[in-house]
């Protein structure tokens, strides 16, 4: 199963100008929204549970990363969608909460079961782990660019 | 003579996404080092309800620290930082 099988083109962002983690957020929320995945209510119990429980990452490399997500009642479809930002905005440490995480690579998570999505997960975090991966996911321009890369990078 | 497992309780905030991943690299590490081990996957809130029957809790979300076993975080399984060390520290947690 490979990544790109959950991650739509028309889920996909670059370059984002965004301002805060909230604007990310809600545009990758209704992204989600308008292809089906999520339900009415997604964006805002994902809101909150990153004021609750933050999802940032602190990287190995120079970008770090945030994986907003919420419970499945929320989710109809497990899927992805993927942010690149053309500059960090502020996350909160998924371990530390006061702590900020400036996050330049956004991937939400809609999962529709728990523990149902594990090579999917796997996959995500084999991202994560690969700065190189990320210096050339940030440096996409588009879509098919990133899920080239992706794709390229997954097990066989 | 075959030993009892071991459970390791891994707790995340809701109980899905990274606490799956974790879970899965613990069960496949501890598997390589020979340890025989279970893991649980539960949230946070749920920890103190879980923590008797464990031998070991890793999260990836602030948890209580005082339930009388070893609380490691497990951040490492998802961003690859200082993964190498925090195994150790689970294998190492478990053979006592």
């Amino acid at each position: 199963m490979r990544i790109t099988e959950f991650l739509k083109p028309e889920a996909i962002v670059l370059q984002q100008d965004a301002q805060s983690a909230e604007e990310v957020i809600r545009l990758l929320g209704t992204k989600l929204h308008d292809l089906g995945y999520v339900k009415e209510g997604f964006i805002e119990a994902t809101l909150r549970r990153e004021a609750e429980m933050p999802t940032g990452l602190p990287l190995a490399g120079e970008f770090h990363a945030a994986i907003p997500h919420v419970d499945i009642e929320y989710v109809h479809r497990s899927a992805l969608a993927l942010a690149t930002l053309s500059h960090p905005v502020v996350f909160y440490n998924m371990v530390e909460k006061d702590q900020e995480v400036l996050a330049s690579l956004v991937i939400m998570l809609a999962l529709d079961q728990p523990k149902s999505q594990i090579e999917m997960l796997q996959q995500v975090s084999g991202i994560l782990q690969n700065p190189d991966l990320i210096r050339q996911l940030m440096a996409a321009r588009t879509p098919q660019e990133v899920l080239t890369l992706l794709d390229s990078q997954a097990a066989p | 003579m075959p030993e009892e497992s071991k459970l390791v309780l891994v707790a995340c905030g809701t109980a899905i996404a990274t606490s799956t991943v974790v879970a899965v690299a613990i069960e496949e590490a501890c598997k390589a080092a020979g340890l025989n081990v279970r893991t649980k996957q539960c949230k946070a809130a749920e920890v103190p309800i879980f923590a008797k029957e464990a031998d070991l809790i890793v999260t990836t979300t602030p948890v209580p620290q005082d339930l009388g076993i070893p609380v490691i975080q497990g951040l490492a399984f998802l961003t690859g930082i200082g993964k190498e060390d925090v195994l150790k520290q689970i294998v190492d947690a478990l053979k006592d």
